[in-house]
């Protein structure tokens, strides 16, 4: 079993030189501070759409070009460009996971995530209302 | 308090059947342990007969509940909260069978059932391994039952019912419209039951034939997946290292096909009918399945090398045991809601987790243990492999396979390293890449040892003999792949000039692959098909391969944003992947001209239809694509839109909507702007100009409907737009019961609606325009070009056909060995 056993290592080492070399293309998970502190660099924005500010988007005259403001957890706020057609539930979402670069203070978006408020057993049972689910669709006045 | 109308007998029945289930197959599980054949002993038929008994009840226990939840489900009886969460009154037949699956509870309940099925299977088909593979299997059915069981101990919660009440799962809590005194503090309304008129329904994204067809094919590959795991450790339990090789092999054989098809039905649906952009993107939800079938099929390689070499066996079990306990992994992550940020599916958790996770435990804790204890008295061969015999590269492949496997399921558990570690560490840049960047490699490999290994002997091949069988094949695929490279090629460049050529390399490699294997049917097993089910399977395996391949590299957005519409784009505004078809007006895309000309709904849900025409520029080619969209859903604002394509054989032209006005927005606030005009009159509006013709007054009117003095002016115009071309209209506004009445006509292209006010005494005339954009009916699309995407397909049923004439040729063999 000397040339198997050897494949088997060879392989063991590929695995874990590709993890390792997979490691290292990683990015981060950023707040809007943090993102602005690494100007260019890919990051993954967790934040919320800031309603009180208007969401440009005419797909009339560019279908490609999105802009809104974010907010994130700790209150900081800023501009989100996104060439792209708006995401469809953009409004709805509860949360708003951004990859893209900051740059020239504003935030370059390469793709968005958008996270729709959970429909499952916890909020239910609290009774909270959210807007994902009907909260109590087709019931008779 | 009592509460009318609900059948809570229905409830009664699931939960007792659940109970049943539980109970009974723990009973099947602990005599079929009894039941040990190897052992002579009077009692054991006996034993083995209330094993049977008992997964025959534990079995009609499952079918019952699902029949029962079937049956709630069309009778929509939304007292259950299952019935109320996942279908409603408006859907038809197939969405409300596929409505049990679309939840949690109902997905176990359907694996139950597939593993139920084999489990009778095995009893007519596994003879002397009956007894030590059934113990397993029911082992695992007791397992599954407990996600469906709902009961609460301690505190603890253990499962979750698909029959809970709609009223006990809290999500009337906070309803005062269904409460006494419309006080939520108070009970509900002893008739509530009667204000719910219809359920939450089926995700509109899941009513899709797909949804109905995908999860019953995967969730019977999943429970495949138990029985070679079952087989193998009965073998390495009972010691019968050789025994258990023929009577697992169908069993291999027919769980890869079957993953392999359920997989591949998942791709075909996002890349159908899902807005994903195509049939594969790495996503986590994607990856946990085809681990699973990865390591299975090494494991299918090495048994082979087992059953002709005697090596190889603990590397057989362990893939065997790797792929069902990958499945149990694969539902952990994709149950637990740990993916959370890294998939599109959303997934939230089920606040079973710690179950989840005690499900794997339970498999793999004592799997570990006894191979441990008994992987000393393995038999072993000492023999030097020889470098031309087939097992040895039989077993690279293997290897290979495995390395895929471990590598792909590496990088997916991500965030399972992180909340292991509690690190925050995030996907990279280009995930996708992250992926193919490695597998490609894998991929060129794979292709070459599945060209060349059916040439080469077990032990060991006469090199002149390899090279003779393999020239005809090496010649054909020579000329095919000059072929390729002439007319096809390889045209992506995003990730340089490297790795761009080790898609040109593996695609020829698969090309030679499916050369080389599909020649080995006449070459090698002299075009027996019986046997030949592993050359067509490998035939299938390449042409997936170069499926991928070709498609994925030579796939084009053709939406590449050119039309008038759209501004001046910046610096780095990419991608421009949308273009925007405003109603009734030609656009250019890539080689087609486009009009987007009408829409219309479906009858009974707030589904809309665009109907768009793709004319080709020469004139050869017109299809019309009707991509779809639900809008405003059930008041969830915002679009779902489901894909529409024109399948060609050599490519799929395909489109999506991804931006639509928003209806309700749709009020026209903008009023006219009125100008006096007269005949030769140049007017400009935003598009163009207006020049304004001779009027013609028309008093030759009916008084009984003008009244007295009635008359009608009409004004003939020509609009010019800025494209240069012009369209004459005629203006109508008429004088009756002594005021103007005005008949406007909207200019859909121009975004304009004209009006001729009124004629004053002294002949001069009033023309009212008003623009507005919200006049204009848009869509905006994303379209795609998908060469040989057929081919993909094709290639994996091909390799299930392949896998299955196997199947079929191992599991005849086997019961023909095994008669008394």
């Amino acid at each position: 079993m000397k040339k198997t056993q050897l494949a088997l290592l060879i392989g063991i080492a590929a695995c874990i030189g590709v993890l390792l070399s997979f490691l290292r293309t990683t990015s981060t998970y950023d707040t809007i501070e943090t993102a602005r502190k690494k100007p260019g660099q890919f990051v993954h924005v967790m934040a919320k759409l800031d309603k009180s500010q208007p969401i440009e988007y005419d797909a009339l005259n560019n279908p490609n070009y999105l802009r809104f403001a974010a907010v994130d957890s700790l209150g900081a706020r800023m501009y989100v460009q996104y060439n792209n057609a708006k995401p469809e539930n953009l409004e709805m979402s509860d949360r708003l996971v951004l990859k893209g670069r900051y740059r020239d203070s504003i935030f370059l978006c390469q793709e968005i995530q958008t996270k729709c408020p959970s429909k499952y057993k916890e909020e239910e049972a609290k009774g909270m209302k959210h807007p994902g689910e009907v909260p109590l669709p087709n019931i008779k006045p | 308090m009592m509460y009318t109308g609900e059948w809570s007998w229905a409830g009664q029945i699931g939960h007792l059947s659940a109970i049943v289930s539980l109970v009974a197959a723990a009973l099947a599980s602990i005599a079929y342990t009894k039941a040990n054949p190897f052992i002579l002993a009077p009692e054991h038929a006996i034993w083995k007969r209330i094993g049977r008994i008992s997964f025959y009840v534990q079995t009609s226990a499952v079918f019952l509940i699902f029949f029962l939840l079937l049956y709630l489900i069309h009778q929509h009886r939304f007292e259950y909260h299952y019935v109320w969460k996942h279908s409603s009154k408006s859907l038809e037949f197939k969405y409300l069978l596929a409505s049990i699956w679309e939840g949690q509870e109902g997905s176990f309940l359907l694996w139950l059932l597939m593993q139920g099925v084999l489990g009778l299977i095995l009893i007519r088909t596994a003879k002397i391994w009956e007894s030590p593979v059934m113990s397993i299997v029911s082992f695992a059915q007791f397992c599954l039952s407990t996600m469906i069981i709902g009961l609460s101990i301690f505190g603890w919660k253990l499962g979750s019912s698909p029959f809970l009440l709609l009223r006990d799962s809290g999500v009337l809590d906070n309803a005062p419209a269904l409460h006494i005194d419309f006080d939520p503090s108070l009970p509900l309304l002893p008739n509530y039951l009667d204000k719910i008129t219809d359920g939450n329904d089926l995700n509109p994204l899941l009513q899709n034939y797909w949804m109905v067809i995908h999860p019953p094919v995967l969730f019977l590959g999943f429970a495949s997946t138990l029985i070679p795991f079952a087989f193998a450790m009965a073998g390495v339990i009972h010691r019968r290292y050789m025994d258990w090789v023929k009577p697992v092999q169908p069993w291999a054989l027919f769980s890869s096909a079957v993953l392999g098809v359920g997989i591949m039905m998942g791709g075909m649906w996002a890349y159908e009918s899902l807005t994903f952009g195509g049939y594969w993107a790495w996503d986590p939800v994607e990856n946990a399945s085809l681990v699973p079938w990865l390591i299975g099929v090494a494991g299918l390689h090495t048994l082979l090398i087992y059953r002709h070499s005697g090596q190889a066996l603990m590397s057989t079990i362990v893939f065997f045991v790797l792929t069902f306990l990958f499945i149990l992994y694969s539902t952990f992550l994709t149950r637990s809601g740990i993916l959370g940020e890294t998939s599109v599916h959303a997934f939230t958790g089920s606040g079973m987790n710690i179950q989840l996770l005690a499900l794997i435990a339970v498999f793999l804790l004592p799997a570990a243990g006894w191979i441990w204890i008994r992987q000393k008295e393995f038999p072993r061969v000492q023999t030097e492999e020889n470098l031309s015999a087939r097992e040895f590269w039989m077993y690279i492949g293997s290897l290979l396979f495995f390395l895929s496997a471990i590598l792909i399921i590496g990088q997916t558990s991500l965030p399972v390293f992180n909340k292991i570690f509690g690190t925050t560490i995030a996907p990279p840049e280009d995930v996708e890449f992250s992926y193919n960047s490695v597998q490609i490699y894998i991929a060129i490999l794979l292709a070459l040892l599945t060209a060349v290994t059916y040439y080469l002997k077990y032990k060991q091949t006469p090199r002149a003999l390899f090279w003779k069988r393999l020239l005809v094949p090496l010649g054909i695929s020579v000329v095919l792949a000059a072929g390729f490279i002439v007319f096809i090629g390889i045209h992506y460049t995003a990730k340089g000039p490297g790795f761009q050529a080790a898609l040109w390399v593996s695609a020829i490699c698969s090309l030679f692959s499916v050369v080389a294997n599909a020649s080995y049917i006449w070459i090698g097993i002299k075009g027996n098909l019986a046997k030949s089910g592993g050359a067509i399977a490998h035939v299938g395996f390449a042409l997936t391969l170069l499926g991928i391949v070709v498609t994925s590299s030579n796939k084009q957005v053709i939406s590449q944003n050119n039309n008038g519409f759209a501004t001046p784009l910046g610096k780095g505004e990419n991608p421009r992947e949308n273009l925007t078809l405003v109603q009734g007006v030609p656009a250019e895309m890539g080689r087609y001209t486009l009009t987007y000309e009408t829409d219309s709904t479906h009858p009974k849900k707030k589904l809309w239809f665009y109907r768009v025409r793709f004319k080709s520029k020469d004139g050869k080619e017109e299809f019309v694509l009707e991509p779809n969209a639900f809008v405003n859903y059930k008041g969830n604002k915002g679009l779902m839109a489901n894909p529409d394509a024109k399948h060609y054989w050599d490519h799929d032209v395909f489109t999506y909507v991804t931006s639509l006005p928003d209806p309700e927005a749709k009020e026209d606030t903008t009023s006219f702007r009125n100008q006096n005009v007269k005949a030769g009159d140049t007017i400009y509006y935003g598009k163009g100009f207006i020049t304004i013709g001779d009027s013609r007054r028309i008093d030759s009117v009916p008084e009984e409907l003008f009244g007295k003095g009635g008359r009608v002016v009409e004004l003939p115009i020509r609009v010019n737009r800025r494209t240069g071309e012009s369209i004459t209209i005629s203006l109508k506004s008429a004088w009756a019961s002594s005021q103007w009445m005005p008949l406007p006509d909207t200019l859909q292209a121009d975004g304009m609606v004209l009006q001729l006010q009124e004629q004053k005494e002294d002949g001069s005339l009033i023309l009212g325009v008003k623009e507005s954009d919200t006049l204009l009916k848009y869509v905006t699309l994303k379209a795609f070009h998908y060469p040989y995407i057929r081919f993909l397909w094709f290639g994996i049923w091909l390799t299930a056909v392949g896998l299955l004439i196997s199947t079929r040729r191992r599991m005849l063999q086997w019961l023909q060995e095994s008669k008394p």
